[in-house]
């Protein structure tokens, strides 16, 4: 048994506490009944997940999470329950025995297959040992950014990347062509018919959203130095945009970035990316090589000054490509969320007024 | 129950797959089921990061060789742990995991976005996202003939 150092101990504690917590919550969320309560305890079971993920040494994913699945998914599902009745079903006892018989043996399965996993923190581990640990000795001297966690994601798996960057964007293509593409004539009231008890609201908005604007473009260019990237970034400017539509209503914000302009976006994001891995390949390198990102005839008259330090220098493209596709990856988050919080927001209106009617 | 505190994660994290599981097999709401299958992906997630952990380490972004902050985190490493793994200076956790599913969040929100669609679809066709009531209605619609027949 290797002794640990006490903070390893403490950090153990930590760990198990924010565990039990998820494990109440993720009880509560299959007990309740009102699906309102279900969305908000999933958005809590992120953030403590979230939480946890700091505890785990991934301050990025912990990021991520707490936007996505604390701010994003939060905002789709309580769009779509817009339209449904907000309790379910009372359920049939009898018609559970099998879901639950099925899940506890699986479970038991995977508990014994656990067993056999080598104990939490082994450096040695088959997972630890080979590629993440030759990730961890190689990114100062192949890509000279300081966040591990971007070289990987940016550089070494560029590739996978730009595959999981076009998922996105065909989903948000998904929803715009299930839930509909334009706005619609019976949108909104015209803001003059509100009135003015939410003048607190807008002006707070109003002072939020270019600080929210602001911390994306923060995140996204700090991304290769500390904790942040394009898919953090992206779906924080998002949300600087939905709590514009939120607060002055959704017409006004399909008047500043319409749908047509959002979905453009997210597929120019797109075509930024490969284009990036295209020019590589111009230049007499692989798809996605940065190391061939400028033809070496302008590489040698960069000067070193410009990233701070002349150690550098050698990894001038390198540093231009994940910048190059962070970019790109912003544009298609950014405009992926939009066309969807606009598939479902433009839908449940226009959907309750035609109910109305009949 | 040592064993218990080193594989606490995994056990936890089978636990909470199985929560997801159990949402998506026995919700008749489609919403509920979505949600089932959102807190499924969040706890593959969970795994991924558990296995990436390494003990003493820290985050995967580089410190500079020799400055403070890298002296004042490798005094932590207890020396006769870090000699016995061979480890010099900082220790980092594994980045590779942190990359795949920082991904993967996003994607699970476009994918929980389309889910959703196709729910409220579902909702407009039938007016009710509970598949009892679904599966009532559509065979209702299957004995009458349509416009078309």
């Amino acid at each position: 048994m290797i002794t640990l150092p006490a903070s390893i101990n403490a950090s153990l504690m930590l760990d198990i506490v924010l565990l039990v917590m998820l494990l109440v919550v993720a009880g509560a969320i299959v007990r309740t009944r009102s699906l309102l309560a279900a969305i908000i305890l999933f958005s809590i079971y992120s953030l403590i997940s979230a939480v946890w993920l700091v505890v785990m040494d991934a301050p990025d994913v912990a990021f991520t999470e707490a936007v996505v699945g604390a701010g994003i998914s939060t905002i789709v599902l309580l769009g779509a329950i817009l339209l449904t009745r907000g309790e379910t079903e009372k359920p049939d006892w009898r018609k559970l025995i099998a879901p639950a018989l099925i899940c506890a043996s699986v479970g038991g399965l995977l508990i014994y297959a656990a067993m056999g996993l080598p104990e939490l923190g082994d450096p040695a581990s088959p997972a630890n040992a080979h590629v993440g640990r030759a990730y961890l000795q190689r990114t100062a001297s192949d890509i000279g950014v300081p966040n591990m966690v971007t070289a990987v994601l940016a550089s070494y798996r560029g590739l996978d990347t730009l595959g999981e960057t076009a998922v996105i964007f065909a989903a948000g293509i998904g929803v715009a062509l299930m839930l509909g593409f334009g706005p619609r004539s019976s949108l909104a009231p015209p803001p003059a018919q509100l009135g003015d008890h939410h003048v607190t609201l807008r002006v707070a908005a109003k002072m939020l959203i270019p600080l929210i604007a602001l911390f994306a473009l923060y995140v996204q260019f700090h991304g290769d130095l500390g904790a942040g990237g394009g898919f953090q970034a992206g779906v924080i400017m998002s949300v600087a945009i939905i709590l514009h539509a939120l607060v002055f209503g959704l017409r006004e914000t399909m008047a500043a970035i319409p749908p047509r302009v959002a979905r453009s976006i997210a597929s120019l994001g797109v075509l930024i990316y490969a284009g990036v891995g295209i020019v590589c390949m111009i230049n007499g390198g692989a798809f996605l090589d940065y190391d061939y990102l400028f033809p070496p005839e302008i590489e040698a008259q960069i000067p070193g000054w410009i990233l701070g330090d002349d150690a550098h220098a050698p990894h001038w493209g390198q540093h231009a490509g994940i910048l190059g596709i962070e970019i790109g990856v912003l544009l298609t988050v950014t405009a992926t969320m939009v066309t969807v919080f606009y598939g479902f927001a433009g839908r449940t209106v226009d959907d309750a007024r035609r109910e109305a009617r009949r | 129950m040592n064993f218990l505190a080193t594989h606490f994660n995994y056990i936890v994290v089978v636990i909470l797959l199985m929560a997801g599981l159990f949402l998506v097999f026995s919700s008749g709401n489609l919403i509920k089921r979505m949600i089932g299958l959102a807190m499924f992906q969040t706890s593959a997630g969970l795994f991924y990061i558990s296995l990436g952990k390494v003990s003493g380490g820290t985050a995967a972004i580089a410190v500079e060789r020799g400055s403070a902050e890298a002296q004042a985190l490798a005094a932590q490493v207890d020396p006769a742990y870090a000699a016995q793994r061979g480890f010099e200076g900082v220790i980092y956790s594994n980045p590779l995991p942190h990359a795949l599913i920082l991904t993967a969040i996003v994607v699970g929100v476009a994918t929980l976005a389309v889910g959703l669609a196709i729910a409220v679809r579902i909702r407009e066709a039938f007016g009710s996202v509970e598949t009892s009531d679904i599966e009532v209605l559509s065979r209702v619609e299957a004995t009458q003939p349509g416009p078309q027949a």
